[in-house]
């Protein structure tokens, strides 16, 4: 209550019902003061509606109490704390196998049909403890842009668990891009090229000098570097000669190089000439100023808006790259662009499933009790942590929205607060009956991988303290929320006016109901 | 991106009033129904080790370790050889319900798995980057008006051909879909940007709901994969009637190591799922009027890899199945002589020209409208 009544005395903020016209020409003013950087007058602090778009784009939606820690900052403050308080390991103690020797593939060939079938089924195990432990990072952390860049480069710098096998890999992966998550995009590109989970999952094990496999040369210029169009097939060629003989140890858990495997001779990339090696490919590729604008524009699209304006991501590339592609320089003008807090259709993005759960969890000031069933429910959602569909990730944007996922985004959040509002565990229960799939749709998806993850995303995720949520609102569950409160509620929950917006009679759930499932929520 | 649909969503208001409409009358007006399955073997089916140039030497001097030899080959007829693993198919081929294109591709081949399959999707020319899917193009036709939806798309979130305005359903299972859809509104239109897309989908969701609702038990028994589900979700769909396309997704053709098992096992499930579906339209009576036609973004390279494996290629091989097929081989066996540069096959078959056949045989389209250019059909099916 009180949170709302200090963030009305902040600029921006005007009078309640007209806050959809108003605070534009507000926002608008004050960007320019921003962009200015006018010397005589204090920029306008964010306040707390700005602040909400702010985190909500550059992190995960933030609760009433986490987005005015933020609304008394100025725009470039806040991109500034953002960028100092992000971390480079996580905060919550990792799965208790991420240690363990994995089993070689040739003892694995090795075992009998039963024992290879429980070792498969422990790595089914352990990658699922990873992604409930990555996701409970998530809810969690106090630097969620952390938790953004780590899987944005997840979703760059793509493997995926079905083909790398072994857990401990792909978490080794991850601790690998969240230390360089707001690094040194060079620093970073070398250290994923040597990256088992990588090296294992684009075939450069298998690149010897007598024949070439190419998969890791074309992708890394296709889709982490150049883009497609900017290299040739002469190019994938040679490049993929000189990252021949790159392997790992038969343990799989470190890079070692293979003299005799590699192909030393004379290379021709991208009409630079010499006995390459990869990392000099590597270099090749980051020196090209097609590099920074690939990965600025990508960054653009994740955090800004889905139409790259070219003169600014131009601008932006070069600031990059002439900071020897440090990470926090391209993101520091891509979050100080005036999209990050403006609420306009133009430049609406679509929330990721990981944006929109996680985001609803923290938004809710509730907890994620089952990460684990969460991390299956997003498999319906069409974002399998540790297992993008392909070495081009996932394509977001509006293809997160598909007939499918998006009625699996609306089951995910209905059922998180339907549940959250079940008088007895009776309505659960008869809730959860309404969800299981049918004996007849059962046919086929017989795995036992598939299985485990549809009985666990039966399960409750989400813990969320209803009442709590609302109070933030200054509104009751089974009290008519009034105008005031349904404007409050819209303003917290949605970055966009509702297509419907709640009622002043409609109760409390009923009207948080209606904004979850309300079009606008699906964007951020 | 996709400025097309967004077009389509301006006109959303008009297309829903037209769509409840001709809901009404018709789908009962009895006029034909001609459906189209595709399915996508999705990361590059290898061509030559599905129809096998078992008579060329050089086959087995670029495959010394994958080749397929006699014990791994099933004989069609004398000198057609498939993979074992499609042996199922055999009856169909005995019923001259199956048709093999070989040497399928295009002029300048891209190599990459994601502009490979956006060629073959919006059927552009190489060098050219379409919007709209190949069908959703096709879908503006008045023909398809009738449908519930233009298509659905099953076992692959993305649209393909059907990407970029046509009115397209993903969905892994119709039940599921139907229970779910009671949370979609019919959304309002005149939105912009990501906020069109959510409300065309949803509006799409309910249009659907409302009317792609199975029922139907087949006799028929599928084979218990993901995939022999995804055919029979696909059979269930097409029992409607209010379809004119389906496409199912098999991925994990990108066989660059140790392919011979895993290619092995995932043609089983092709050839086993064709079956499956073949007897269970039977069964509902739209066999007759289904085509069933399977495509992936390229072929593999002749030559194998260091790691019993092969890496992207070209020209590759299609199979089309159904009764109003003329059954037999069109294309050309591969050029294992005939190289190029990057150790690639040259193509014997525009991808184009059995688009344009579908467009203008099976659709009754005309393709040079849908396709922007002239291709000379394939005559691959009855008129």
């Amino acid at each position: 209550m009180s949170r709302t009544a200090s963030a009305r005395r902040t600029p921006g903020r005007t009078i309640a019902r007209t806050w959809l016209n108003r605070s534009g020409q507000v926002l608008a003013a004050g960007i320019a003061l921003v962009s200015l950087g006018a010397a005589a007058q204090t920029p306008p602090v964010l306040g707390q509606e700005r602040a909400r778009l702010l985190l909500t784009r550059t992190g995960f939606a933030p609760s009433e109490a986490e987005a005015s820690r933020w609304a008394e900052l100025t725009q470039a403050q806040a991109v500034d704390r953002l960028l100092t308080q992000t971390t480079k390991t996580a905060n919550r103690p990792p799965p208790a196998w991420v240690d363990e020797a994995i089993v070689k593939p040739r003892d694995l060939r090795a075992m009998s049909d039963t024992a290879r079938k429980q070792e498969r089924q422990t790595q089914v195990r352990y990658g699922l403890e990873l992604r409930a432990w990555w996701l409970a990072e998530m809810a969690t952390t106090p630097t969620p842009l952390t938790e953004r860049m780590t899987l944005f480069w997840h979703n760059h710098f793509v493997s995926a668990q079905p083909k790398v096998r072994y857990a401990q890999l792909m978490y080794r992966q991850n601790v690998l891009l969240r230390n360089y998550a707001v690094g040194n995009i060079g620093a970073l590109l070398h250290a994923v090229a040597h990256d088992p989970a990588m090296l294992i999952y684009l075939d450069t094990v298998t690149n010897r000098r007598e024949a070439p496999n190419e998969n890791f040369a074309r992708e890394v210029m296709e889709l982490f570097t150049l883009g497609e169009g900017n290299y040739s097939e002469v190019d994938v060629k040679e490049a993929a000669r000189a990252f021949s003989g790159w392997s790992v140890d038969p343990d799989r858990t470190t890079f070692v190089f293979r003299p005799r495997l590699h192909d030393d001779g004379e290379k021709v990339v991208l009409g630079r000439r010499g006995a390459w090696q990869g990392d000099d490919v590597l270099d090749i590729l980051l020196a090209q100023p097609a590099t920074a604008e690939f990965i600025v524009r990508k960054l653009w699209l994740e955090f800004v808006s889905p139409r790259p304006d070219p003169e600014r991501v131009h601008l932006i590339a070069r600031h990059f790259s002439s900071s020897g592609y440090e990470i926090r320089v391209a993101l520091r003008e891509l979050f100080l662009q005036p999209e990050l807090v403006e609420r306009d259709q133009d430049n609406a993005l679509v929330k990721s499933p990981v944006e929109l759960a996680i985001g609803m969890v923290r938004q809710s000031g509730g907890e994620l009790a089952r990460p684990d069933a969460l991390a299956a429910t997003l498999v319906g959602m069409g974002q399998n942590l540790f297992s993008p569909p392909n070495v081009r990730g996932w394509p977001g944007g509006d293809a997160w929205i598909t007939t499918q996922s998006l009625l699996a985004r609306k089951q995910f959040l209905e059922t998180s607060i339907r549940r959250a509002n079940a008088a007895s565990s009776d309505d659960m229960l008869r809730g959860m009956d309404a969800m299981a799939p049918s004996e007849k749709s059962d046919v086929g998806a017989a795995r036992p991988f598939e299985r485990q993850f549809r009985r666990l995303a039966q399960l409750r995720a989400a813990q969320i303290d209803l009442a709590g949520w609302l109070k933030s609102a200054g509104v009751y569950p089974e009290r008519a929320v009034g105008e005031q409160g349904a404007t409050n509620l819209a303003h917290n929950l949605v970055v966009l006016p509702p297509l419907s917006a709640p009622a002043a009679e409609a109760l409390g759930v009923d009207a948080l109901r209606a904004l979850l499932l309300d079009p606008v929520y699906q964007l951020k | 991106m996709n400025r097309a649909r967004r077009h389509f969503i301006q006109q959303g208001a008009a297309t829903a009033a037209a769509l409840a409409y001709s809901a009404a009358s018709g789908a009962a007006s009895g006029a034909p129904m001609r459906l189209l399955i595709l399915l996508e073997l999705r990361g590059g089916n290898d061509g030559i080790n599905t129809v096998v140039p078992i008579e060329d030497g050089r086959y087995f001097d670029l495959r010394p370790r994958i080749a397929l030899r006699d014990d791994s080959v099933v004989a069609f007829d004398r000198s057609l050889a498939l993979h074992r693993s499609l042996a199922p198919l055999r009856p169909l081929w005995d019923a001259r319900e199956m048709a093999v294109i070989e040497g399928v591709g295009y002029p300048q081949p891209n190599l990459s798995h994601f502009r490979s399959i956006e060629i073959w999707d919006t059927a552009s020319a190489s060098n050219e980057v379409l919007q709209q899917g190949w069908l959703a193009r096709a879908a503006r036709a008045e023909a398809f008006a009738r449908f519930a939806a233009d298509g659905v798309v099953i076992g692959a979130a993305d649209l393909g051909p059907l990407a970029g305005g046509a009115r397209a359903i993903s969905l892994s299972d119709p039940e599921r879909f139907a229970r779910q859809a009671r949370l979609a509104k019919d959304g309002e239109t005149g939105a912009r940007g990501a906020l069109a897309h959510v409300l065309q989908v949803e509006s799409d969701v309910v249009h659907a709901a409302m009317q792609l609702r199975p029922d139907v038990k087949f006799q028929t028994e599928f084979p218990r994969s993901p995939f022999g589900a995804a055919v029979q979700h696909a059979a269930a769909i097409a029992s409607t009637h209010k379809v004119p396309v389906i496409r199912v997704t098999l991925a994990g053709f990108d066989t660059h190591q140790n392919q011979v098992n895993m290619h092995a096992q995932l043609l089983h499930q092709v050839g086993e799922g064709v079956v499956a579906l073949r007897a269970a339209l039977q069964e509902i009576g739209l066999w007759d009027d289904t085509l069933v036609l399977t495509y992936s973004e390229f072929g593999r390279r002749p030559r194998e890899n260091a790691s019993a494996g092969t890496d992207h290629g070209t020209a590759g091989a299609m199979l089309a199945f159904g009764q109003r097929v003329n059954a037999g081989r069109f294309g050309a066996s591969p050029a294992l002589a005939r190289l190029d540069a990057n150790g690639n096959l040259p193509f014997a078959i525009d991808f184009r020209s059995v688009y344009a056949t579908v467009l203008d045989t099976w659709f009754g389209l005309d393709s040079e409208r849908v396709l922007g250019h002239r291709f000379t059909p394939v005559p691959l099916l009855k008129t």
